[in-house]
């Protein structure tokens, strides 16, 4: 899988390369300035791209604003967005094209392997995948305005993690749960909120993260 | 607050019966000028003395209508004078005949008769002229016999009478229109006469700036300090353990492994918990998003984390100084939160504009109002960080609501429009 990475600190850059590079990922370009990322998602045309929000020159949403506009370039291109924070705007304006193809990190997630090649690997699938930071603020705001009240606290669980963008199976890994009482638990919630529930993963997070946006 | 003269018709009605109460209140300027001018002749006999502190007080008081009148018919700001002197009997006496203020105020009373008593008094004698043409001739010209010249029309058979009768609605339309006009040309003069002297300007404008770059240090200070004692109890503290905990984790490597791996997995909690603890600090200090985008989308991310519904207008040109920025944020932050927190509201609306060299921020709940300026409610803290820009607040909370804050600093916008790509809020 051909994957073009934008990281301005070199120390983070060369870590990130060799773990690409040891999951089998072929990093077909690694920049480390905006102007850079925009010439290689360009010429490159890889099947998923790493991008960190804050790049020079200007060292503001640099980084997110080449991802965007890729994407408009050429639609659902996937992009998995890295950050020193998470900022809901930002989310939301990833999130808004509906196509999904999406990812958005906190830096730190980097350092959990096993899980940051797993989401690199559901965005490059068409997958979507949010930071539990932000799915946090999100629950959060959604509990404060009552509209997860019916959920049981199992349910909630279930929920934050189909948010975050885990499939069932995931989900069955991380709760040690059965995957009939997690397909129990997602039609539940899906009845009890009222959201059209959908077998393809991708479509399911995103009607989950459009729920809890409103 | 604010009352503009309006649109036709209402605005220049307005205009006209403030024209005709201006005009009138000349003559009660000029009577107390005389009063206490007349006062002052008696100065050399004891009388004068004891008369001139309370002739003085109601002429400053006078003069002061005509300065908020200024304001709140035209928007002309007149900042006024200091006080008169405080004190006793005698000594009162010599104390404001040595206030500036007191002797401006004897100026104007002389003046305005002649000068905004006069102008004010030009669109009333056009309207009442008119009047008396449009509605008055047609019924009496005939009484009133063959010389009856009305304007530059001479009344003497109907179609003259009509005639009349046309010109006075003309000198009607002439006053209306012109009474605006007039009004804020009194306003002008009024200031020209009545503000505060250019030296008690600079005066007051040095003071403030003393005593705000007091609470700037101050604030700064204090700021250093927390940030200081934050990462020296948050992540230093924690980096500390975490090399600790390396430590034992090393020593055990070959003796028990299983519980190396239990100390690696601490340290990696800590690590991560040391990295929330950085972030949480530079969001204190400065938000990140507030650099990338500016003032538009970091008020619009405070929205989306706010529980309430909260509608974000954004009619900014660009961005700001960064103080200025930080400043607006900051108070926004707070306003936001106090209504989430007392107001006990639904909806939110945030307004963010700039115009006329000024940056204005809305902050309306629907809430139950009765919120105290003076309170707890950090409403104080919010307006002394303004106080640092030149920023002012201004707090509307009648009980029952709604609740508007209203935050006004003074400021260039700079760079081009840079903002969200979605544009939603």
């Amino acid at each position: 899988m051909r994957v073009v990475l934008a990281e301005d600190l070199f120390l983070l850059r060369d870590g990130l390369i060799r773990t690409l590079r040891e999951h089998g990922f072929e990093v077909v370009a690694a920049v480390d300035n905006g102007p850079d990322l925009r010439r290689a998602l360009h010429e490159q045309e890889p099947d998923v791209a790493v991008v960190d929000v804050r790049l020079p020159p200007s060292f503001t949403d640099e980084g997110l604003r080449a991802a965007l506009e890729a994407r408009r370039a050429r639609p659902a291109l996937p992009v998995l967005v890295l950050s020193q924070y998470v900022d809901r705007l930002y989310a939301r304006e990833l999130l808004a094209d509906g196509r999904g193809a999406i990812g958005y990190l906190l830096k730190d997630r980097v350092t959990r392997t096993e899980q940051f090649v797993d989401a690199v690997r559901t965005v490059a699938g068409g997958g979507t995948v949010m930071d539990p930071q932000v799915i946090a603020k999100l629950l959060a705001r959604g509990d404060a305005r009552g509209s997860t009240a019916e959920l049981t606290p199992r349910e909630h669980e279930v929920l934050r993690l189909m948010a975050e963008g885990r499939s069932n199976a995931a989900i069955t890994r991380a709760l040690h749960i059965s995957e009939s009482a997690v397909a129990k638990h997602t039609a539940s919630i899906f009845a009890k909120l009222r959201i059209e529930s959908s077998a393809d993963d991708n479509r399911r997070v995103l009607a989950v993260l459009a729920h809890l946006e409103r | 607050m604010r009352g503009q003269a309006g649109g036709w018709p209402d605005g220049t009605v307005r205009a006209l019966l403030r024209c005709q109460l201006l005009s009138l209140y000349a003559f009660a300027v000029t009577a107390l000028g005389a009063l206490v001018v007349g006062v002052m002749l008696l100065l050399p006999v004891g009388l004068g003395r004891s008369l001139l502190p309370g002739a003085a007080r109601r002429l400053r008081r006078l003069s002061d209508r005509y300065r908020s009148w200024a304001t709140d018919w035209t928007g002309t700001r007149i900042s006024p004078p200091d006080p008169l002197p405080e004190g006793e009997g005698r000594q009162r006496a010599g104390a404001v005949l040595a206030d500036e203020g007191f002797w401006q105020d004897v100026r104007w009373s002389w003046l305005e008769p002649w000068v905004g008593g006069l102008l004010v008094a030009v669109p009333p004698t056009l309207a009442g002229f008119g009047l008396f043409g449009a509605l008055v001739q047609p019924f009496v010209w005939r009484l009133l016999g063959p010389d009856n010249w009305y304007a530059f029309v001479l009344v003497d058979s109907t179609p003259s009478m009509l005639a009349a009768a046309v010109l006075g609605l003309l000198f009607v339309a002439a006053g209306l229109r012109l009474a605006p006009a007039v009004l804020g040309l009194h306003a002008r003069w009024t200031r020209k006469v009545l503000a505060a002297p250019y030296t008690t300007e600079l005066v007051r404008r040095v003071e403030h700036l003393t005593d705000t770059r007091a609470e700037v240090l101050d604030a700064q200070a204090a700021e250093l300090r927390r940030i200081e004692r934050d990462l020296h109890d948050g992540a230093q503290a924690r980096l500390v353990a975490l090399g600790m905990t390396l430590d034992a984790a090393t020593r055990l490597l070959d003796s028990d492994p299983a519980a190396a791996r239990d100390l690696l997995r601490e340290v990696r909690a800590s690590s991560a918990r040391a990295l929330q603890d950085l972030r949480d600090l530079v969001h204190g200090i400065h938000p990140p998003i507030l650099t990338d985008r500016g003032l538009g989308d970091a008020v619009r991310s405070l929205a989306l984390d706010c529980f309430l519904d909260t509608h974000v207008t954004v009619e900014l040109p660009g961005r700001f100084p960064a103080p200025v920025e930080a400043a607006a944020y900051f108070a926004v932050a707070e306003l936001l939160a106090n209504a989430a927190k007392h107001g006990g509201g639904r909806e939110v609306t945030i307004r963010l504009a700039h115009a006329g060299g000024t940056l204005t921020a809305t902050v309306a709940d629907d809430g139950r109002g009765g919120a105290d300026p003076g309170g707890g409610s950090g409403l104080r803290g919010v307006a002394r960080r303004l106080s640092t820009v030149d920023g002012t607040l201004v707090l509307h909370s009648p009980p029952g609501g709604p609740t508007t804050v209203t935050l006004e600093i003074p400021c260039a916008s700079s760079s081009p429009k840079t903002s969200s790509c979605s544009g939603t809020g």
